[in-house]
């Protein structure tokens, strides 16, 4: 405690949490190392620090999910020890989880049954849900399956499933990678008044801008260990920074596009219907990538980026040809395989399961995409020693931490994998790439790392196409944006032309000449951000 | 109190040692049941584990039961790693002896060298168009690949009946379902003077080289393993997920076909209803006990093969029901399953409460 005063922070007596001296040990790794902290009833402090930083256990820990190996924990003032979540839930603890903890063959409302205490009546609780949802401005329809939810419409559900317990502590790990900048400012206010009635609150993230505008107070975590404590309101962005990563937060070098290079992508009136009831139907979709520019397609999750990626990867081949060419070849019809020889490479939003196999190794995976390119077949049998040499420069060029080519996907953390997974299709010097959520869930020094590597791309030559929910990274590195809404494709603009203002209202559907596409009462809109 | 507890990473000594302890712990088992059923423990394991190695005689025999085992795992182990996963090998088998039957009864009295080499391919070809059955449903209309498999293994043995019973039925048997015996030029050729251990010892070798080869050097093997492992990789890299289950089908198939060719064309010499003896059946213990591994499924067909025979002695010797080497097999796949989770878990001893409290 730095004992500074903290006029941001109202006065109480009793905090309602205390942790002393908590310790996690796993076998390989201490994820928590003698933190401290306390929270007020009313406050809302921030947890800072880099994927890896013991963040998620800690917390993990005061929802009762693991034990810890060493320390103690008071509740308002009493000690306890939470036995599981269910009792953290009796507490009065809420957690919005980073990583979902949904059962995916069961509907929204059963989910959050499930959470509740007793046996709730499912009709009676599907209209709190579509209440509080309203409320929250976090539409989500309580009779659909999890498993045809995208990944921000699951954060939803988990936003809602706490709220509707009226926590008097809530857990927040990361809440805000997938909204719009409307729907952020909504959850703020949400937090601001669930702490104005004098709940406290726990604000997972490595944004720092969010946690500058939202909390109260920030401790900081690196390596396990609490490495300071701040009032994010006196601080700057930078000085942050240098307490969660131990330097200074790193920078993009962003120069002029060329405008005038070679068409390398083009999708002309891309039209698909999705196969899952609750998939987006893709309509009507026109968008030019060219050589030397980077374009950035943004959106809501769940609004068509999914179907619009598998069309464009060929994971689900189209019924036509013309509607996607790549290099000027007609490739609507061409496996995954045959577009990578054209000259795509494709960066997927899962990194362990679809961009990498988590239990072979890296020179394994190596051989997933790059096995024709770095000629690592020969006669229908593997070359392992060129797929090692190609993971080893992967891991040296792009700064993988890992135990070398033979280490398993799955033991590398997000952001390594990411690193690896990103330099595996760079480093074939594709003429496209396309990249999904480039960033979601990777450290800030990862992440300025890749965004970096995209830029160096770029200006090497190759065209980019990078989908993403985070407007900031859009507008840090990409030449022009477009808007991905309901299955549809906005017009492009000039980065430097444009706002995250205006992407946001875009991100709603609304953009010049959506309507005379398809007429629809304003009414209807499920969220207008003029509201 | 002791606890499970996760390791951090599957232990690779324990993936090796799992099937080990299980055997020792199967042995132990047998030593109980023996004592249990009156019998000298001490004999009965002579019986059981000695006996079918104490001659050269013995360990052909053993070779012999072996290989089958082996053909049918390796081909299945193909399959199971890309989780295609093909129950009906015992059918493929069974098709795969109809087929060389029927190049050897269709040209019965030919002296020609090509003969075996004819059923040899008629075998595999056999097998494989058996799996090719469930391949095509499963890929064109999405229907279950266990279930279909299973299911047309008693297709097959009815088939087989309706051949021996009918058409193929020896005119000068007795009447008892069996075809005509093969000319010398449709036998196997042996490799041991003295024993009946046969050429198709030498292939299950073979099969099992090419099949670790494939599964562990070849592009096509490893498509099959990401596929197995991750399907969604699997569809990002582009593998097709309907060349995998064709794959895997009919090399599973065709290595069953080649087994069922070598029963008929070996120790036995003709086809009977009784061709089908639970072989593609056990093949499955066997991949698994295996772990889905050329050199393992090697070493596990051997001791499958000294069950099935040390049950066999247990009856002659011992005057014990033939069940017992079903109880055995059945033991040693329990405690396989049971000691397997520790390639996942470590034991730990784990004190109460923390001082202070």
């Amino acid at each position: 405690m730095t004992g500074r005063p903290t006029p941001a922070t109202p006065p109480a007596a009793t905090p309602r949490l205390v942790l002393k001296g908590i310790s996690k040990v796993y076998p390989t790794v201490v994820a928590n190392d003698q933190v401290d902290l306390a929270v007020q009833a009313g406050e809302i402090r921030a947890v800072l620090g880099e994927n890896g930083a013991g963040k998620s256990t800690l917390m993990k820990i005061i929802y009762g999910v693991t034990r810890p190996s060493a320390g103690q924990i008071w509740w308002e003032g009493e000690a306890v020890e939470v036995e599981n979540p269910a009792h953290a839930r009796s507490l009065g603890i809420g957690m919005v989880f980073q990583h979902f903890s949904l059962f995916e063959t069961l509907t929204v409302v059963e989910n959050v049954a499930l959470a509740l205490p007793g046996k709730p009546a499912l009709d009676a609780l599907a209209r709190r849900i579509t209440a509080v949802s309203e409320r929250y401005g976090l539409p989500v329809d309580p009779r659909r399956p999890i498993h045809a939810l995208s990944v921000g419409e699951r954060q939803r559900v988990e936003i809602i499933r706490c709220l509707l317990q009226n926590p008097r502590l809530l857990i927040m790990d990361e809440p805000t990678s997938v909204l719009t900048p409307q729907a952020v400012r909504k959850l703020f206010e949400t937090l601001r008044q669930l702490a104005a009635e004098g709940c406290a609150i726990l604000y997972i993230s490595h944004k720092l801008d969010e946690i500058q505008e939202l909390c109260h107070a920030a401790t900081v975590l690196r390596g396990g260990k609490v490495t300071g404590e701040c009032i994010p309101a006196q601080e700057t962005p930078a000085s942050m920074a240098r307490l969660m990563i131990g330097k200074d937060l790193p920078h993009c070098e962003h120069g002029a596009a060329k405008t005038d290079g070679e068409l390398r992508l083009r999708l002309a009136g891309l039209s698909h219907a999705s196969d899952d009831p609750f998939g987006t139907d893709l309509k009507d979709i026109h968008l030019d990538v060219r050589a030397g520019e980077i374009v950035g397609i943004a959106g809501v999750s769940g609004n068509g980026q999914q179907e619009l990626l598998r069309a464009i990867s060929g994971e689900e081949p189209l019924s036509e040809k013309f509607p996607v060419q790549i290099c000027g070849v007609e490739a609507g019809r061409l496996s995954p395989g045959q577009r990578r020889k054209l000259g795509l490479a494709f960066v997927p939003e899962e990194r362990l399961g679809r961009g990498a196999v988590p239990g072979m190794a890296l020179a394994d995976n190596a051989l997933l995409t790059a096995a024709h390119s770095q000629h690592m077949v020969a006669g229908g049998f593997l070359r392992f020693g060129r797929a090692r040499d190609f993971a080893q420069r992967c891991i040296e060029a792009f700064n993988v931490k890992c135990g070398g080519p033979g280490a398993a996907a799955k033991s590398l953390s997000g952001g390594n994998l990411q690193k690896f997974i990103v330099g595996r299709e760079i480093l074939q010097v594709p003429k496209l790439l396309v990249c999904a959520q480039p960033t979601w869930g990777v450290d800030v020094g990862a992440a300025a790392f890749i965004r970096q590597a995209l830029i160096d791309l770029r200006d090497r030559g190759c065209a980019v196409l990078v989908i993403s929910e985070e407007l900031d990274e859009l507008f840090e590195i990409c030449d022009r944006i477009a808007v991905i809404a309901k299955g549809r494709l906005s017009p492009t603009r000039p980065a430097s032309e444009t706002t995250v203002e205006d992407i946001g209202v875009w991100m709603s559907g609304l953009w010049p000449g959506a309507e005379a596409s398809e007429p629809q009462p304003p009414t209807t809109r499920a969220e207008s951000p003029n509201a | 109190m002791l606890e499970l507890e996760a390791r951090a990473e599957p232990s690779r000594l324990m993936s090796w040692a799992s099937p080990l302890l299980a055997v020792v712990l199967m042995l132990a088992g047998g030593m109980l049941v023996f004592s249990a059923l009156g019998k000298d423990p001490a004999e009965g394991f002579r019986v059981f584990f000695i006996n079918p190695v104490k001659d050269l005689y013995a360990v052909s025999e053993l070779l012999l039961k072996a290989t089958p085992l082996m053909l049918c795992a390796i081909g299945l182990a193909i399959g199971f790693r890309a989780n295609v996963w093909n129950i009906g090998a015992e059918g493929q088998f069974m098709l795969g002896a109809v087929a060389a039957t029927g190049v050897a009864l269709h040209f019965e009295g030919s002296e020609s060298g090509l003969l075996l080499p004819a059923m040899i391919v008629a075998g595999a070809a056999g097998g494989a168009a058996w799996a090719a059955i469930p391949a095509l449903l499963r890929t064109r209309f999405n229907a279950n690949e266990i279930l279909v498999s299973l299911m047309l293994v008693y297709v097959a043995q009815l088939f087989v009946s309706w051949l021996v019973f009918g058409p193929w039925k020896d005119p000068d048997g007795f009447n008892f379902p069996q075809t005509k015996m093969f000319g010398e030029a449709a036998l196997m050729p042996m490799v041991l003077e003295g024993t009946r251990l046969h050429l198709g010892f030498l292939i299950a070798l073979a099969a099992l080289v090419a099949g670790y080869a494939f599964m562990n050097r070849s592009y096509a093997g490893f498509r099959m393993r990401v596929a197995g492992e991750a399907a969604d990789a699997a569809r990002y890299a582009g593998f097709s997920a309907h060349r995998m289950i064709w794959v895997g089908l009919l090399l599973g198939g065709a290595a069953a076909g080649l087994a069922g060719m070598g029963e008929v064309a070996g120790p036995m010499g003709q086809l009977t209803d009784k061709i089908g003896s639970g072989y593609g059946f056990a093949a499955i213990i066997v991949a698994f006990v295996g772990r889905l591994n050329a050199f393992g499924i090697l070493l596990a067909s051997l001791l499958m093969a000294l069950l099935y025979i040390g049950g066999e002695q247990a009856q002659q010797y011992l005057n014990l029901p033939s069940s017992i080497s079903m109880v055995f097999q059945g033991m040693l796949l329990f405690f396989l399953l049971g000691s397997d989770v520790f390639i996942h878990y470590r034991l730990r001893l784990r004190r109460r409460a923390a001082p202070g409290r």
